[in-house]
């Protein structure tokens, strides 16, 4: 199997086949991540752009590590350097990047709909690094490799997200990949940022919204953490204290869900707010294997992303046995 | 002279449904006959309409021409030539421009603009505020010396309740029609669509129909206040339609428009691309269900384009950033016809008179084919198959959701005061 999509824009619109094979082609990578010496020669030569119109540490650092350890150079724009702020326009800024001649372009944008927006117009590969309050693929990937390493398996799970729904691109890509492999999914924070709309995102996955955590929490097997944006916590005015009261995950509030649950959070963790010191360090919270995992997912994609592009196929040398792909259909 | 020939008259005004030979005189009907009774000498021209339907002028109640200020979006000229190519004989223009027409040289120049480049007739609406900023009351009564046909503050809703009443007492005394834009502006505050499962799909802010129903509540306990005539413009949700039906149960003066954009789409059709954001945002499957019905039943008095022509340059961005605003003129027949005749919702008659007595009513005026009146006709065709190309469109902009649209009948021939300003 290779990939038949030139872009990695969302995961919404990929089949399970696909997720499947992507989560496989990154396994390899995983392991390359445990290896002292970690840089390989399969991008070489190859040079991967990361556009960054909003800021972020965390998923740039990853992005460009997976690119060096694939051997591609990268090329960096961040948001405060950039002429955006000179009023150039987005399609002008990405076609001068472009100009340059990379070949693919790693972009994060404030505005829901960019990416898709700039790939339509470039003939190079675009992957989405986090586009306003719509999607984050590579996250979704990260998130479900995380759970398959500590669960054997992201089938048929009960997930439960906690937080802010409404404004989490990554809640998006959690559902639209977990859910084409029967996950079901419950959803919990404060009515504002659970809105009922949020079950019908998904057709054919089961998504329910709910306002009571410890209902929530009640035989999860996963339970994915939303970072409480202390922005979105004075649009409404919310109270912290309110907050901390009704969602905050604790250790006693986690022992309703099943004993060998697992959390994950996408950082940066507010600790005190959404979750205690306790569960963020207990042996249940995967967060730092998310991070770990999050290099090896993005190696995966900028390596079938750039050189997929010209050859199918997989790379001889990481050739494994599709797992979760084969059993998609069972 | 010209003699239009052979044509089925399509008339609400004289209740005409029938072949009649139209003899226009100039700016004046002459006469108005069964075919072959007006005979054609030598000085008449004759346009053979036989196969088409001969309707009163078109009227478009809501547009944007963005001249002054704009040109480069839209001129006078450009707009209303394609006004001509959609059958429409006389366009509204909203004060939205820059400057904004709250005053009476504004109103002037604009009339001006028209007489010399125009295609159509141009009836200017004036800004209800100074700026359009919701503070102090334009001077309604000097531009309506100057022309002005209504009063709106159009790109947004008349500030205030106080002065919204103040803006109605007002154009009551001076026989004038207020034309709000709903919104309750901070429910409606950062968002670019309408908030549903659509918009939560795609992380695009929405706001909710109560966005707009809310300020139509608002605007229709004012219009019993003061006994004023209100119209909704581009009225979107099934509540704020509620409001109009109560609001005329109880025998007010108010009235409403629903765009074709509005009746033909729906928020499901958002998919990232900035031709279809347009304020308000389209909405609900059953918000649009309930326009069609409103469209059936006679609750709504109009369709109006509100077009909004937006350059490349404003409209090619990312969504978010975009502005608000879909060309109109020439798709408007076609998707009336596609929607509401051919899918059996009404008549014809019922259509013409969406365009033609039903804006006329709103303004107070008559639009009939009858002698002495206008000789202000639309022509067009029940079902000649062609398709709408933006890029061949005669507006000035490019942002129309309807580019590539097939169409069963469109407009044939436009003519404004016994000249044929357009023809297929």
């Amino acid at each position: 199997m290779s990939i038949n999509f030139r872009d990695l824009l969302a995961l919404e619109p990929l089949t399970a086949d696909e997720l499947g094979f992507l989560l496989d082609q990154s396994k390899p990578f995983q392991e390359i991540q445990k290896h002292p010496l970690k840089k390989l020669a399969t991008l070489r030569g190859k040079t991967v752009a990361l556009a960054f119109f909003e800021t972020s540490t965390r998923t740039r650092i990853s992005f460009g590590t997976a690119a060096s350890r694939l051997g591609a150079d990268t090329m960096n724009l961040q948001a405060e350097a950039s002429s955006l702020k000179k009023g150039e326009t987005l399609l002008d800024t990405v076609f001068n990047l472009n100009a340059m001649k990379p070949d693919c372009l790693v972009m994060r944008h404030a505005a829901s709909g960019a990416a898709d927006y700039v790939a339509r117009h470039l003939d190079i590969p675009v992957v989405n690094a986090g586009d306003g309050t719509h999607e984050h693929p590579s996250q979704g990937l990260l998130d479900a490799l995380t759970i398959r390493d500590r669960l054997g398996t992201i089938k048929n799970l009960n997930v439960t997200i906690l937080g802010d729904i409404l404004h989490s691109r990554v809640a998006r890509s959690n559902i639209h990949l977990l859910g084409k492999f029967g996950c079901k999914f419950t959803l919990c924070g404060p009515a504002m940022w659970v809105p009922r709309e949020l079950e019908k995102i998904a057709p054919g996955t089961a998504i329910r919204c709910v306002y009571r955590i410890e209902e929530a929490l009640e035989g999860a097997d996963v339970i994915i953490m939303l970072r409480v944006q202390t922005e979105r916590l004075n649009d409404p005015p919310l109270s912290a204290d309110d907050y901390v009261l009704l969602y905050q995950l604790n250790a006693e509030r986690l022992r309703r869900a099943s004993p060998n649950a697992i959390v994950l959070h996408p950082g940066p963790m507010n600790r005190g707010i959404e979750i205690t010191p306790e569960v963020a360090d207990g042996p249940q919270s995967c967060v730092l294997e998310q991070v770990t995992n999050g290099v090896a997912v993005r190696m995966a994609i900028l390596y079938l992303l750039i050189s997929g592009a010209t050859e199918s196929g997989t790379h001889p040398a990481l050739e494994v046995k599709s797992k979760e792909s084969a059993n998609a259909t069972d | 002279m010209l003699l239009i020939r052979n044509g089925r008259v399509i008339d609400p005004a004289s209740n005409t449904d029938a072949v009649r030979d139209v003899l226009l005189d100039g700016e004046k009907i002459k006469e108005v006959a069964p075919p072959g009774k007006i005979a054609a000498s030598q000085d008449v021209e004759v346009f053979d309409a036989t196969g088409l339907i001969v309707a009163p002028g078109f009227i478009d109640l809501h547009a944007h021409l963005r001249e002054p200020g704009q040109e480069s979006s839209e001129t006078i000229e450009t707009g209303t030539r394609a006004a001509a190519r959609g059958g429409f004989t006389a366009v509204c223009c909203m004060p939205n421009t820059k400057p904004v027409n709250d005053n009476a040289s504004v109103t002037r120049f604009i009339l001006d603009r028209a007489k010399v480049g125009g295609s159509v007739r141009v009836w200017p609406i004036g800004a209800a505020s100074v700026g359009s900023k919701g503070e102090a009351i334009a001077e309604i009564a000097a531009m309506k010396e100057a022309g002005i046909v209504a009063v709106s503050d159009d790109g947004k809703p008349i500030a205030t309740a106080k002065l919204a009443q103040q803006v109605m007492d007002y154009c009551q005394s001076l026989s004038l029609p207020v034309m709000e834009h709903a919104e309750d502006v901070s429910l409606a505050a950062g968002a670019v669509m309408r908030e549903g499962v659509t918009s939560t799909r795609l992380g695009l802010r929405g706001m909710p129909a109560a966005a707009e129903s809310v300020c139509v509540a608002r605007d229709v306990q004012l219009a019993e206040l003061t006994g004023a005539r209100v119209h909704i413009a581009h009225l979107s949700a099934k509540s704020s339609l509620e409001q109009v039906r109560w609001a005329k149960s109880r025998g007010l003066r108010v009235t409403c428009e629903v765009t074709p954009h509005h009746f033909t789409l729906i928020d499901e059709d958002v998919q990232y691309d900035s031709k279809f954001k347009m304020n308000p945002p389209l909405a609900s499957r059953e918000d649009r269900k309930a326009l069609l019905a409103g469209l059936e039943d006679g609750t709504v008095d109009a369709i109006a384009t509100d077009h909004a022509p937006h350059e490349s340059a404003l409209k090619d961005v990312e969504f978010d950033k975009a502005p608000f605003g879909v060309t109109g003129f020439e798709t408007a027949l076609g998707l009336a016809l596609e929607q509401l005749v051919h899918a059996g919702r009404i008549s014809l008659m019922r259509l013409v008179e969406l365009f033609t007595a039903g804006p006329a009513r709103v303004l107070g005026i008559d639009r009939k084919i009858w002698p002495g009146q206008p000789s202000d006709l639309t022509l067009f065709s029940f079902d000649s198959s062609w398709t709408f190309r933006v890029g061949e469109s005669a507006s000035k902009s490019r942002n129309s959701p309807f580019d590539g649209r097939n169409f069963k009948g469109g407009p044939v021939a436009t003519i404004v005061a016994g000249r044929v300003v357009y023809k297929r």
